[in-house]
């Protein structure tokens, strides 16, 4: 696949379902903007096929996902079917949002490679984006 | 050295006598009760009675629900407040694609009157006073009310309570948004009109700054960017032939309590003295309750952590009597658990004993606006009140609320607003008790509430059960009526009610107006 500039990471910050709450997606997406990272914000109430659409549209490195509503079992799920259905795995997903920390193992083992919950400093966040993706 | 205030003003070491400059109290605050209200709308305020504790509440079905409204009102809560799931607050039904893995999961998942009607059950609807957290279909659940309570055999002049029916917030700050502005603004008209001849009692919107504090709002901006709201809202009605003074004695508003109490009290006393002003002045209001500020309040949930959770008790304690020495109407303290999951039942009834203690077992009931005349609280009113309207102007300047949310200005405002304190928080300048500052080793394991998943599947099954069973030719009739209305210029209400009434769900009749409406897709960028 054609890469555009190598050494830029590019993430999708996306709200998936009905959820309004954008303050922690839009914190992140700045915070990321501001450590060098192109973001594509996709805006409020996603579905996931069009999250995927955007993220392949973008060639994006990875997709970090914000859900406050409960939803995220659901929702990080089929983000990750998607992908593997249009054979993109090798995009990152990360994740973050008002989730309880028992349902954190079963988010990664469906493939979230992180999931940040409330009072994450954000530096964490764009640490661990740059480690992850920087080598890529 | 001064010390910066939430809303950026400075907060002196010491203040004196000459805190405010020239002051007259005659001018400034007037008697409690009256004119400008800057000491509260009520003459007596909580030496009468306490403000109502109102506990927003509703999870999962309607009857899983419906039990959470009875325990509350058993344990004295004296409001019952509906929170909706997101497919109810989107207009869209449970087996909605879209609606996949949201079905009762902030809240309750009505579809038709059916779920209404269990939802209410064996609650008297002429006795308690119910506030609905909706904005988008408002009309559609404020009218499945009525419904219900007609049923009941409650005549709806007896109704009392609020719906939310606040979408300018929606686009600036909380998302629930459905249509466009222009078609938002004529149907909060239509239903200004519907409760000025049907439901006299009910409070027909409650203007909110809540969420935009939640999204990062500084007190100065919370006030001013609801006010200018409330402005758009007075102008809509004034311009669809109404007198002010026929539907202003009916809004209210809504907003958070930080724990910044000094300069919170401050904002309150400010918003009431602002509003006081532009109703009389601008709009020529004449009845003394159009002038009145009255609103409900919300302790702050985003100050809450996951962190030590249990610390969150302190916090909506103190966020709670800000709220009480500000004045508010109702209030609503937040569960410890907050930031982790849904309260349990344990955790709603700790938030509500927190009200009862501030309401009983505490002395600043038994006086009115006890912080007036302090020289910090009558300087930073003044302050407050100042940085408010320089930032109504800059919205009157870009041609009003609508066009400065086309503009981006609010939400743009607000998340800069956002990125600085989680900047503050990151460096440490800002301390977060268990968060930045003070932190365990390990948490705890808490176990949070749970939704059960099943509830999407039982609300689909109920609905395919009620689309069998239901006239169907009535109700395609009656969206057709409805759509008619929508097209034209009368009020769209009539035919609605006319359409729930045939089971026509929530979400074929927002469909019906999202076909002749549009939906709203705002220009969000970063």
């Amino acid at each position: 696949m054609e890469r555009k500039n190598v050494n830029r990471i590019r993430i999708v910050v996306a709200k998936p379902g009905l959820d309004g709450h954008d303050r922690g997606a839009k914190v992140v997406a700045r915070a990321l903007r501001d450590t060098g990272v192109e973001v594509v914000y996709t805006g409020l109430h996603q579905a996931p096929r069009q999250i995927v659409d955007t993220a392949l549209q973008e060639d994006a490195d990875g997709i970090g996902l914000s859900v406050l509503s409960g939803a995220h079992m659901t929702l990080f799920a089929e983000v990750l079917r998607l992908l593997r259905e249009r054979g993109a795995q090798d995009i990152l997903v990360f994740g973050g949002g008002i989730i309880p920390d028992a349902d954190i193992p079963e988010l990664l083992d469906l493939g979230v490679a992180a999931v940040f919950t409330p009072g994450t400093p954000t530096r964490a966040i764009t640490d661990w984006v740059h480690t992850r993706l920087s080598a890529a | 050295m001064a010390r910066e205030s939430e809303s950026g003003l400075p907060i002196e070491p010491v203040y004196g006598p000459d805190a405010s400059g020239t002051w007259d109290p005659a001018e400034k605050l007037g008697e409690p009760g009256a004119y400008p209200f800057t000491r509260g709308v009520y003459p007596s305020m909580y030496t009468g009675r306490p403000w109502t504790m109102r506990q927003y509440a509703g999870f999962g079905t309607a009857v899983e629900s419906n039990a959470r409204y009875q325990q509350l009102i058993a344990n004295g809560t004296m409001g019952l407040s509906v929170a909706f799931d997101l497919p109810t607050q989107m207009g869209h039904d449970s087996d909605a694609p879209i609606a996949h893995g949201e079905v009762g999961k902030v809240g309750v998942a009505i579809d038709s009157i059916d779920d209404m009607r269990v939802l209410f059950a064996g609650i008297p609807l002429d006795r308690v006073s119910t506030s609905m957290t909706i904005n988008a279909p408002a009309a559609v659940l404020l009218l499945l009310y009525q419904l219900v309570a007609e049923e009941q055999g409650v005549s709806a002049d007896k109704l009392t309570g609020t719906i939310q029916n606040d979408v300018l917030k929606e686009y600036i700050a909380r998302g629930t948004y459905i249509f466009p502005p222009k078609p938002s603004l004529r149907l909060t008209a239509d239903i200004f009109k519907y409760c000025r001849a049907e439901i006299p009692k009910w409070n027909t919107i409650s203007i909110s700054g809540y969420h935009m504090a939640e999204a990062g709002a500084s007190p100065a901006q919370e006030i001013a960017f609801t006010l200018a709201d409330g402005v758009e809202y007075v102008r809509t009605a004034v311009a669809a032939g109404m007198d002010v003074d026929d539907f202003a004695p009916r809004l209210s508003f809504f907003f958070v309590a930080r724990t910044t109490i000094l300069e919170e009290v401050a904002k309150f006393r400010a918003a009431r003295r602002i509003w006081a002003r532009v109703m009389k002045e601008e709009f020529g209001a004449r009845n003394p309750k159009s002038m009145m500020l009255r609103f409900h309040t919300q302790t702050a949930g985003v100050q809450l952590t996951a962190q030590q959770p249990e610390v969150n008790l302190v916090r909506v304690a103190v966020q709670g009597l800000a709220a009480v020495l500000g004045g508010t109407q109702s209030l609503h303290t937040n569960s410890f658990d907050e930031a982790i999951a849904l309260p349990t039942d344990k955790s709603a009834r700790l938030a509500l004993r927190t009200q009862q203690v501030l309401a009983h077992e505490t002395d600043v009931t038994a006086t009115v606006d006890p912080f007036a005349g302090s020289y910090v609280i009558e300087r930073m009113t003044d302050e407050v009140e100042a940085a408010a309207l320089e930032l109504m102007g800059r919205i009157e300047d870009l041609g009003g609320a609508v066009s400065a949310i086309e503009h981006g200005f609010q939400k743009g405002e607000i998340e800069r607003n956002a990125y600085r304190i989680a900047q503050e928080t990151d460096s440490g300048e800002r301390i977060v008790v268990g968060v930045n500052r003070f932190q365990l080793d390990a948490e705890e394991p808490y176990e949070p509430l749970r939704v059960d998943p099943a509830i999407e599947r039982q609300q689909a099954e109920r609905l395919c059960k009620l689309r069998a069973w239901r006239e169907q030719l009535r109700v395609d009739e009656a969206l057709r009526q409805l759509k008619k209305a929508a097209e034209g210029e009368d009020n769209i209400l009539y035919p609605m009610k006319d359409a729930l009434r045939a089971r026509a769900t929530v979400g074929e009749v927002c469909d019906a107006l999202r076909e002749v409406w549009g939906t709203y897709v705002p220009s969000d960028g970063l």
